[in-house]
């Protein structure tokens, strides 16, 4: 019961956050290299792809819907977004590539909003024949081609902050930025409009919030919309990390992002969740495979790691459901 | 008299073929609280959806308010008006909490308007508190009651300005004490000048607080009476159109014993348990909701198991590590929540009745035959008197009273000699009631022994042989229907 009770005082996010900060402390005390701007930006910098995926995936899961078709439709915003740019649009320049991902993950977004909407298919079915639907198209226009011919705005990294370090410097790129201003925009909306209250509300209960006049349409499109803006975004600044478009390159971070974001404190149930929760997820699993990397741990092992830590969180945050319960107060 | 808050006459809905309500007249006055009484089906949800803007009803119906006239009324006009409704289910969020709750029509309005959470607590503040509510705004809706939750119901429609509501079913999963409150809440309200419309089906409270009755049965209005003098035996006739008898079932000779419980207990349930049950005996288990009823059932049927004591069956002790244990034994418990436990809602009549004996009817082994659960269901369809037009349907296409039948038939397939009947009336309207009753009576006649669990004082009273009154987890009293009044057992239950 007591692990409930510090769950409910704290929040989700209070209890990641401890955990976080204790690992930070303990992988301090335990390598050299966990404590400085080079590995803090690094990870950063890597994570922010990850963040700004989890940011709008945490909107649809609070929605009660779930999606796993993000990682792949992120690849294809990469291809159809370089090839218009490339071909049609001169190379283009970094405002123009931004609003065409936006628009074209927005597309994809919808088209499963417009499936699960319209035909009322649950929202995992229609994700798993889009997921499909999408890479195979991918795959079969692309031929598993690479693009490396990217345009040079894209090409070369834009670092925001410079500072000195051990061997040569610690940089923050732009990817960072952009996901801090995702991060921002997405908390405003789910936290601090009545749109977003309306988006809990439905998720806890589509029929309450239904009776109330919430419109599911609009719930729905805006909750993939949303996510397929913020796939579309993440897989310009993947591209502009790795500086090619590979078809494949994204395929398979679903599963480990719903996991983070499930960490967070979403659930599948809808009505749950936050983007603070989904960012401290995403940086939890972050920093045990970064601490592992530096404690020399094989990476054969990683993903074995994650999955237990996941297994763990999700028992022990439901160890207070399990307990046998207090009797029911007799004297009402 | 007060004046007229609504008054809705010529109130005629057809749907298809079927004529729902005919040419009712309906009125409130201000500052009143109405029951409106009726067995399920007689029309009174479409009164309701009528009367708020849901329904289009059929043409020549006339709305008075005041001194207007309307010949029609949508959802939007019906809400400025303050007409709401609060559902059974409550239609609320229980992930957010009780202030989001509350001013989630704010959200919905203006969606794009920042919030204030602060300005949310402020003015769930003041309306908990300008009718004495006792709520913790700042609690989530799923950590509270379903007491609280209507309270959080009510306090949302009072936010939204209402001065007519119309409460379905409010007591129908409330303990005494909390139905006491919420009268006490709808007193105060009404008191105020708000009009407060209860549907229930708990006919006592109804009688108590409320100063008019009206009654549908059928699609048509039997009539609008004071509840001045009005009693639950006459409004169950105006209901049901029946005259039911009112007489404990008072049998004295019962058969040998069969289940034993000797100083039963469970830590944090129930205590010190102890009774003898017969063959051929009701055996009446009451008290108020949370004294251990359900519990006690659970663990005679190896839900749970005992803390101490012990459980004989036959003179023969008895360890039940689960529930199939149990109806190895001949145990079988109906469960209060047909809804979600007693009946898998989506699947056929014929898989409902035949779960519970699905290895029996295989043959060869691993390879069910379904004429085998066709012959079985329509066997207990007959038995019970159940109206199945067809078997194959899914078991929620029946009427309550008729689902509850097949829940008993698929226990009554297990052959048990000791049947835990656990509140089999929720949900049942008064006349299929009656038709319930006839079966158990029926059933212990023909030497089964039966606990049947209910909180309604009148359902014991007139079924059991003997009455177990449990309070804190402990047997407070023994009484035997036959030697006392209805009333008498309904003062020793809520002492």
């Amino acid at each position: 019961m007591h692990k409930r009770l510090l769950n409910r005082r704290l929040g989700t996010e209070g209890t990641l956050c401890c955990i976080l900060i204790l690992l930070c402390v303990v992988l301090t005390l335990a390598t050299d290299s966990f404590l400085s701007f080079q590995n803090l930006f690094d990870l950063l910098n890597n994570q922010s792809v990850n963040i700004i995926f989890a940011v709008g995936l945490v909107v649809v899961l609070i929605a009660g819907g779930i999606d796993i078709s993000f990682a792949v439709a992120a690849s294809v915003v990469q291809y159809v977004v370089l090839s218009l740019l490339m071909n049609y649009l001169g190379g283009g320049n970094w405002l123009l590539g931004i609003l065409l991902s936006m628009l074209v993950g927005m597309l994809l977004g919808l088209f499963n909003a417009l499936l699960i909407h319209r035909f009322r298919i649950v929202s995992i079915i229609v994700t798993i024949g889009t997921f499909n639907l999408f890479f195979g198209l991918l795959m079969y226009f692309t031929s598993g081609v690479s693009i490396y011919d990217i345009p040079d705005w894209l090409y070369y990294s834009v670092p925001l902050l410079d500072l000195p370090a051990e061997r040569g410097s610690a940089t923050l790129y732009l990817p960072a930025a952009v996901m801090v201003v995702m991060v921002i925009l997405t908390w405003f909306m789910l936290a601090r409009t009545g749109f977003g209250r309306a988006l809990y509300g439905f998720g806890s209960s589509p029929e309450s919030a239904r009776r109330s006049g919430v419109s599911a349409w609009k719930i729905h499109a805006f909750a993939y919309g949303w996510l397929g803006l913020c796939a579309g975004i993440a897989g310009l600044m993947q591209a502009h990390i790795v500086q090619e478009v590979v078809p494949n390159a994204l395929i398979g971070q679903e599963l480990p992002i719903l996991a983070a974001v499930v960490l967070g404190g979403a659930t599948l149930g809808g009505g749950r969740g936050s983007v603070l929760g989904a960012v401290l997820g995403v940086l939890l699993l972050a920093v045990v495979q970064n601490g592992l990397n530096l404690l020399g741990v094989t990476p054969y092992a990683f993903r074995m790691i994650v999955g237990l830590i996941i297994l763990i969180a999700i028992t022990t945050s439901n160890l207070g459901n399990l307990l046998p319960r207090t009797p029911k107060a007799r004297n009402v | 008299m007060g004046e007229i808050a609504i008054r809705a006459r010529h109130v005629s809905k057809v749907f298809g073929q079927s004529r729902v309500l005919d040419d009712v007249e309906f009125e409130l006055r201000r500052g009143e609280v109405l029951c409106l009484a009726g067995e399920n089906g007689c029309g009174k949800s479409t009164l309701i959806k009528i009367i708020n803007g849901v329904y289009k009803p059929e043409p020549g119906i006339e709305f008075t308010f005041g001194d207007e006239t309307l010949s029609a009324i949508s959802p939007k006009e019906a809400r400025s008006r303050g007409i709401h409704v609060i559902w059974q289910d409550l239609a609320l969020f229980p992930h957010l909490t009780v202030a989001e709750n509350i001013v989630f029509d704010d959200y919905v309005a203006k969606p794009w308007r920042p919030i204030s959470y602060q300005a949310a607590l402020t003015q769930s503040r003041e309306i908990i508190q300008q009718f004495g509510l006792d709520l913790d705004p700042m609690a989530r809706v799923e950590d509270l009651s379903i007491a609280h939750r209507q309270l959080v119901a009510i306090c949302r429609v009072l936010r939204a300005g209402a001065s007519i509501i119309f409460m379905d079913e409010p007591t129908a999963s409330l303990t005494y004490k909390e139905v006491q409150t919420l009268l006490g809440i709808t007193r105060s309200l009404a008191a105020k000048g708000i009009s407060i419309v209860l549907v229930s089906h708990r006919l006592v409270e109804v009688l108590d607080v409320c100063q008019r009755v009206t009654v549908l049965r059928n699609g048509e209005l039997v009539g609008t009476y004071p509840t001045e003098g009005m009693t639950q035996a006459r409004l169950s006739t105006l209901m049901t159109g029946l005259e039911l008898e009112l007489t404990p079932r008072a049998k004295t000779h019962t058969g040998a014993p069969v289940l034993e419980l000797k100083n039963l207990s469970r830590e944090g349930e129930f205590e010190n348990v102890s009774f003898t049950l017969h063959r051929g005996e009701i055996l009446g288990l009451t008290g108020l909701l949370g004294a251990g009823r359900t519990e006690l059932a659970h663990t005679i049927f190896g839900m749970t198991q005992p803390s101490s004591g012990q459980l004989l069956k036959e003179g023969q002790p008895l360890t039940l590590h689960s529930n199939r244990d149990a109806v190895r034994h001949r145990i079988a418990y109906l469960s209060e929540d047909r809804l979600h436990l007693g009946l898998v809602q989506n699947q056929s009549i014929n898989m409902n009745t035949a779960v519970t004996v699905l290895p029996s009817l295989e043959k060869p082994r691993f390879f069910l035959a379904p004429q085998r659960i066709k012959a079985l269901t329509a066997h207990w369809i007959k038995q019970l008197k159940t109206k199945v037009s067809d078997a194959e349907l899914a078991v929620s296409s029946l009427s309550g009273g008729n689902q509850q039948r097949i829940a008993l038939a698929k226990w009554l397939a297990t052959e048990p000699d000791v049947l835990i009947l656990d509140c089999p009336t929720i949900g049942v309207d008064v006349g299929a009631k009656a038709g319930i009753f006839d079966i158990i009576r029926d059933l212990a006649d023909q030497g089964m022994a039966i606990i049947l669990i209910s909180d309604e004082a009148g359902e014991i009273w007139m079924n059991a042989d003997r009455a177990l009154v449990l309070r804190e987890g402990r047997i407070d009293a023994e009484v035997i229907p036959a030697k006392t009044t209805e009333e008498a057992l309904e003062a020793i239950i809520n002492a």
